[in-house]
């Protein structure tokens, strides 16, 4: 039961979401719906080819539309110096073509009008002669010798853009060749995109008379955004204001910047008017950072008894025409080195080679820390493969090779710390759940019957909340993030956090974790994100950082605001400080326990009746560099039936036991993994941004990207274990990506066990009905 | 998402369409629920510089059940055939839900979408298998045309430039013992068919087909009455082992392309499982109506 924000003591409790009143009513404020007195529209010219050189632009009939205010091209901005961008991966790319177009959809000319659709129609009069270039749509076809050159900007004359490895890979090859047992699979997750249902947009806003830009944007990292726009276009950052309102959706898709936000900003300062540029659902999917399209290759060496020896993985990651990824500087590959998982390798080597190819450029990491979910899929993917092997239960194996619990902290082969974890303890409340002997015992008896039934296991380990400052920046800047608290005379408070939330319900849960640090109510703490004016610097929300980072930040800004606040209490309570106890709600006089004063009577004192010589007000700022990444785990359990007739799979049961932790709502934790495992199941059955040969996206719109809706969504039971963080101030990891990083591999373990009695190791996602009617097809099972 | 720039009609009558379709030719489109047409307009697929809307033409709205069958007006909503009762065309409630989303089936019509012509549109099976036929009315003349003739290749059909589609009329089945099934493969909910089959069966008093209909939708170029397979149930008493024989029927008819949805083959194999499990469904429905 959902518990009222007027509730004391709120941290744990299923507090209602105090975002919800505004959201569900359509009272949300998305940037679409912002307006501005003499704002323009604009709107961009694409490229229909996915590699072809531009012979000539012609922009005549386009400006005989009555309406138009200004066309843009690649060649205005190359005078601009303003024609390529840096990425945040270190690459650079095209904000408007010039020279070639490299991927379809490309951006090519922006042209800004009265209104959105003379925009339009102005953009379909624009003429541009291409000559068609083969194209480069396969990632090992642009390695080879003789495949195009794609990027001729760059000194390096191939279509190889990284090789990145980590681990001993000596000792990796010596015991693979020793182990008595060794699996190897290729396992391959598609391109998809993460599709928020609202698209990327902006608004700049250039006053000419002031020389401030105010800049609406939906951006995942507005702070940050605000830096690179400084950097990008020269304007001093303290004359540029980032307003990131609510957010319809980001899920790692809002955290680049993208061609649109440059040209709108260009135009503004040179029309001196506002630009509205806000994205259709086609050039969302189409042309902003897809995720995943990593190809990877693993072997995994064990004993007879299953006890592995040692983890090698190969992958090729195939990047678009730009390497857009949004990773940690030092991490061309994101936090993929996750990839030994929950289990204890003494051993392990994996290296991925970034590739260009003529498809949209990216990629980001959609709800997952930096390609964890690439690596938590494969892991997972092939333990099932040697548990296969062995013939041993698929619970057993990962029983036999989890890290244990008094190993934490444990050093991983790969370089992580993980922080804490009791992976037998998740596994075991899963399989409690959902009756684990009983449901093998239903599928015996079903198989017997004829029917395709299996059950899968993922045992994930998230790796989250970017991040120590040693080890993590953007550009250089460090992944602190932060908090300042003000607390009214009234007793009531304003808080505002570097990050930005796009439905996990920072409103809510961020104000239960400083009102129960300052014995107040959830609702007398108002959350604000977004503003760059107001909010102190941080690096957003995303790869579930938030917790972790500007959740320390506010338990310890709180923890600032009570250490000054205990000195006006002792003054108020006539003791010493030293004689002032908190206990949880009030301070109080020791022994003293009925003479107790609350925040509220404080926060009257620090403005109206202070200690001699103490300064007034009662505020704190705290920024917070965690000392480590927090690694939240899972146990997953789906349940799958195949239909033998339409190769439909029906998925009748999913548990998802989590462990993040301290829990600060259970209620928003259960909302977080109920989205995320929606989302992985649509990336297991129903998604993928899938090119023809001549690198035309055949999904670019929602009739062909399929997003689950309630109807296709299983019924997910949740449940959870709690192994606080060690070093986190209360104890909390971040949740929001472990269910989309976790149960993609538990949805194709149940459909390979189903299948595994007739030889099937491995089927590739996304699990389309004909795909599996096609794999039933030549194992003679179809009906 | 921005349509090209259009003008736009809402005549109150019949004569006013004529008139308007006269004066624009080709220019114009009739928008009746804007479902198929108006999602075509904002992705520029499609740019008619005159929309005539033939909402307000009410008497276009209704049905009529007579003994000889049953005349729906083409601008009924695909919600109000969800929600009617006809008890001798079960087949027009057991399709109507499969239709789109609740958002498409409240604005959407059952004339806009024959019109529309798609050959994966769940209509053009269901009143192909009820042997339907549809009115076509233009300023000269009222004519008639079954819904086979209708249909001439993909999006395309016998209507002339002038002319509007006004009814449907379905004729009554042979006998009151009429069972019916719609099956559906789709991707996800609001999806067209990746294969659509429509059953309806009409059984005599002592248990063989009476009738038969079986549209498909998604198996060719345009939705098409599977008549072969039809053919094989009339007269024949309803058996797992007939129903085995006309399913494996089924699937040699039409005509499926291969494409992201599925290899021709795959099509064909769904054609196949779904008259079975239709009629299968069927078949248990009477003999439980026969025990009780």
């Amino acid at each position: 039961m959902a518990i009222e924000a007027t509730e004391t003591r709120p941290l744990g409790k299923a507090i209602k979401r105090k975002e919800d009143p505004r959201l569900v009513r359509g009272q949300g404020r998305y940037l679409d719906d912002i307006v501005l007195p003499g704002m323009l529209y604009m709107a961009l010219a694409r490229s229909p080819y996915a590699h072809a050189r531009i012979k000539e632009i012609r922009l005549d009939q386009a400006y005989q539309v009555p309406g138009v205010k200004a066309i843009l091209t690649g060649a205005d901005l190359e005078k601009m110096n303003l024609s390529w961008m840096p990425t945040l991966a270190g690459d650079r790319q095209m904000v408007l073509a010039t020279g070639k177009v490299l991927f379809q959809y490309q951006e090519v000319a922006a042209v800004v009008a009265e209104s959105r659709a003379a925009a339009e129609d102005a953009v379909q009069l624009i003429e541009i002669d291409y000559e068609p270039l083969a194209p480069v749509v396969d990632p090992y076809a642009a390695l080879k010798a003789d495949a195009p050159l794609l990027r001729e900007d760059r000194d390096q004359k191939d279509n190889h853009i990284f090789h990145w490895e980590v681990g001993d890979r000596k000792a990796t090859d010596d015991a693979l060749a020793s182990s008595p047992v060794v699996v190897k699979e290729f396992i391959r997750m598609p391109r998809v995109h993460p599709a928020p249902v609202e698209p990327c947009g902006c608004i700049a806003d250039y006053q000419k008379a002031t020389g401030k830009l105010t800049w609406y944007v939906t951006s995942q990292a507005p702070h940050a955004h605000r830096t690179v726009l400084a950097l990008v276009s020269g304007l001093p950052e303290h004359m540029i204001h980032v307003i990131s309102p609510d957010i319809g959706g980001g899920f790692g898709n809002k955290v680049p910047v993208y061609p649109g936000y440059v040209c709108s900003v260009v135009m503004s300062l040179q029309l001196g008017r506002p630009v509205k540029w806000v994205e259709t659902r086609t050039e969302n999917i189409a042309t902003t950072n897809f995720a995943r399209d990593y190809h990877m290759t693993a072997e995994i060496g064990a004993t007879q008894e299953g006890i592995v020896t040692a983890l090698k993985v190969a992958t090729i990651a195939d990047h678009g025409a730009f390497d857009a990824a949004a990773d940690p500087s030092k991490f061309p590959a994101g936090l993929f080195s996750i990839v030994t998982g929950s289990y204890d390798f003494p051993v392990a080597f994996a290296e991925v080679d970034g590739v260009y190819t003529n498809k949209a450029p990216g990629g980001v990491a959609y709800r997952c820390s930096f390609r964890v979910t690439e690596a938590s899929y494969l892991i997972e993917r092939v333990m099932n493969t040697l548990a296969l092997k062995l013939n041993l239960d698929p619970a057993e194996i990962r029983r036999r090779n989890f890290i244990r619990s008094e190993q934490f902290p444990y050093q991983s082969p790969l370089g992580w710390t993980y922080d804490s974890g009791n992976y037998d303890a998740t596994l075991n409340e899963a399989l409690k759940l959902v009756d684990y002997e009983q449901l093998r015992k239903q599928q015996a008896e079903r198989r017997a019957g004829g029917e395709l039934v299996g059950i899968g296991i993922s045992t994930f380990t998230e790796i989250v909340g970017a991040g120590p400052s040693n080890t993590f920046d953007i550009l250089g800047i460090k992944m602190f993030d932060s908090c300042e608290i003000r607390i009214h005379p009234t007793g009531k408070a304003i808080a505002r956090l570097g990050t930005r939330h796009q439905g996990q319900g920072h409103e809510t849960t961020f104000a239960q974790v400083i009102a129960d640090e300052l014995g107040m109510t959830a609702a007398d703490v108002l959350i604000e994100e977004g503003d760059t004016d107001t909010a102190p610097y941080g690096l957003g929300t995303y790869a579930s950082r938030s917790t972790p980072t500007a959740g320390g930040a506010a338990a310890l800004a709180a923890r600032r605001i009570r250490q000054k606040a205990i000195q006006i209490a002792a003054h108020l309570l006539e003791v010493s400080p030293d004689d002032v106890e908190w206990n949880g709600e009030k301070f109080a006089a020791k022994g003293l326990e009925s003479r107790a004063v609350g925040m509220s009577e404080v926060a009257l004192a620090a403005y109206t009746n202070l200690p001699e010589g103490m300064e007034p007000g009662l505020e704190a700022t705290y920024y917070y560099d965690p000392p480590n990444l927090t690694f939240p785990n899972g146990a997953y359990v789906a349940m799958v039936a195949i239909d033998r007739g339409t190769g439909e799979v029906k998925v009748e049961r999913f548990v998802a036991v989590d462990d993040c932790g301290t829990v600060i709502n259970p209620m928003v934790v259960d909302g977080q993994v109920h989205g995320g495992l929606t989302e992985g199941f649509g990336i297991a059955f129903m998604q993928e941004i899938a090119y023809d040969e001549d690198g035309n996206n055949l999904a670019p719109n929602f009739m062909e990207y399929l997003v689950p809706t309630a109807v296709e969504a299983p019924h997910w039971e949740t449940g959870r274990t709690v192994t606080p963080s060690p070093h986190h101030p209360i104890g909390a990891k971040g949740v929001g990506e472990s269910p989309n990083v976790g149960s993609p591999a538990a949805f194709v373990n149940a459909v390979v066990d189903a299948l595994s009695p007739y030889g099937v190791t491995n089927v590739e996602i996304p699990l389309f009905p004909w795909k599996v009617w096609n794999v039933l097809k030549e194992l003679g099972l179809t009906q | 998402m921005f349509p090209s720039a259009f003008e736009y009609y809402a005549p109150k009558t019949l004569d006013e369409v004529y008139g308007l379709l006269a004066q624009y030719g080709d220019e114009a489109k009739i928008l009746a629920g804007g479902q198929s047409l108006l999602p075509m307009m904002k992705l520029r697929l499609a740019a008619p510089s005159v929309l005539i809307d033939i909402g307000s033409l009410g008497q276009l709205s209704s049905a009529t059940e007579t003994a000889e069958g049953l005349s729906m007006g083409a601008l009924m909503r695909h919600k109000t055939i969800e929600t009617s009762h006809w008890p001798h065309y079960p087949l027009l409630r057991e399709t109507a839900p499969w239709i789109a989303d609740p958002l498409v089936r409240n604005r959407g019509t059952i004339g806009g979408s024959l019109a529309h012509a798609d050959p994966a549109a769940d209509w053009g099976a269901a009143l192909l298998a009820l042997g339907a036929s549809v009115q076509i009315e233009s300023r000269d003349r009222i004519r008639h045309m079954a819904l086979e003739e209708f249909f001439v290749d993909l999006y395309t059909t016998a209507l002339e430039p002038q002319e509007v589609l006004t009814r449907i009329v379905i004729p009554v089945p042979a006998t009151a013992a009429t069972f019916a099934r719609y099956l559906k493969l789709e991707r996800k909910v609001g999806d067209f068919a990746v294969v659509g089959v429509a059953i309806t069966v009409s059984l005599a008093i002592d248990g063989t087909v009476a009738q038969a209909g079986i549209g498909m939708a998604a198996m060719s170029g345009v939705p098409f009455a599977a008549h072969q397979t039809e053919s094989l149930l009339v007269g024949r008493q309803l058996t797992p082992a007939l129903i085995k024989e006309v399913s494996e029927s089924a699937s040699q008819e039409g005509d499926p392309e291969s494409d992201r949805r599925g290899s021709a083959e795959y099509k064909r194999s769904m054609a196949r499982v779904f008259v079975e499990r239709g009629l299968s469904q069927i078949l248990q429905q009477w003999e439980s109506t026969q025990s009780a």
